[in-house]
């Protein structure tokens, strides 16, 4: 009989009763919320070891800037064997967020890790190469993070780089984060 | 007047061979291969060789998205041009940043680079860029070759 989604994420909770805190379902796609962001190495590991979910699909962080956890690591994975996708989902503690790195599961955890550390600056414990891919090395901030302005700060840089904040910082063609509903959200103008 | 006449004619030769040396960064590049492809065929104005040598070309065509990244690596290679060069910011993103008001993207290339001649444009269609060419051909025309020894242009940009 063909394994379908669910299967798998009630499988991941069989196995990890006590860290599954929640499964939620969306347009038949499964996510495991998994609630000790320590242990995410074990579960990665039982879910491409044991599953057979041979491909991290892709791999991305959150910032909800009110919410609790703050930081959320999204993991996308996918079989070839079954032909089923689902996603894991951990919180990140958010003084000091770290995490395992999968890379030694998956090779395509690579770059994504080192994205998310330079955009978000999650660290990754055993990440063969951490450093960040598209910022430059020194550059002080995470510039994805909710609490950095998109038109940046003055910064300088060994390697001769002088950033400056945009013009036109904080409006009046700009979005509010979190802001529910398009015409607070994005205002034509905040002058009028 | 043997000077004038003799700078005119030099000015001539060089505002018919100005060779471009494309610095293609995003979208406008696309509009700049087809300023130099056979419908807009900016040979028409003398400037169809492209060089990627920064040493022999006279013109520096900034077209696309300056990142601050990128910025370094604009003004290294616009530093190993040799005199006379003349550098055009083609689009909004070269000019002013455009719609890109954000932590990594330069704001005006001419914060780096002295700046000849700004395009308008999202992106620069390839008539504009001929146009361009042909407001900076009027330029070269102007230029005081024989009366100036060094030519300094006025540039208060930062040093990168």
């Amino acid at each position: 009989m063909k394994m379908t989604a669910e299967d798998f994420v009630q499988k991941i909770k069989t196995a990890f009763p006590d860290i599954v805190e929640d499964i939620s379902e969306f347009r038949g796609e499964f996510s495991c919320l998994i609630s000790d962001a320590m242990r995410i190495h074990d579960v990665a590991q039982y879910v491409c070891n044991d599953l057979g979910f041979d491909l991290l699909k892709d791999m991305t962080s959150v910032d909800e800037t009110e919410a609790q956890g703050r930081y959320y690591v999204v993991y996308e994975l996918f079989s070839f064997t079954h032909r089923v996708q689902i996603r894991l989902k951990t919180y990140v503690p958010k003084d000091a967020p770290k995490l395992d790195s999968v890379t030694d599961l998956w090779n395509s955890a690579n770059w994504q890790e080192r994205e998310i550390f330079d955009m978000m600056g999650i660290q990754f414990r055993n990440h063969p190469n951490l450093q960040r891919i598209l910022m430059w090395n020194d550059f002080p901030y995470h510039p994805l993070r909710k609490d950095f302005p998109v038109a940046g700060k003055e910064t300088d840089s060994e390697l001769g780089i002088h950033t400056e904040a945009a013009p036109w910082e904080g409006g009046p063609f700009v979005t509010k984060p979190g802001v529910l509903g398009t015409n607070e959200r994005e205002p034509r103008s905040k002058e009028n | 007047m043997v000077v004038t006449t003799l700078e005119a004619a030099i000015n001539w030769f060089r505002k018919y061979s100005i060779w471009p040396m494309p610095m293609g960064l995003a979208c406008c590049a696309i509009e700049l291969m087809g300023a130099g492809a056979s419908r807009y065929d900016i040979s028409r104005f003398g400037s169809e060789v492209m060089r990627f040598s920064p040493r022999q070309a006279d013109c520096m065509i900034v077209a696309g998205t300056i990142t601050y990244k990128q910025a370094r690596i604009v003004k290294r290679i616009y530093d190993q041009m040799p005199e006379p060069k003349w550098v055009i910011a083609m689009g909004s993103c070269a000019c002013t940043g455009g719609m890109f008001r954000s932590y990594s993207v330069l704001q005006g290339l001419d914060k780096i680079v002295p700046v000849d001649l700004y395009l308008a444009g999202c992106p620069t269609r390839p008539e504009a860029l001929l146009d361009g060419l042909i407001q900076l051909q009027k330029d070269v025309m102007q230029e005081p070759v024989l009366r100036r020894q060094f030519q300094h242009k006025h540039f208060q940009g930062r040093e990168m």
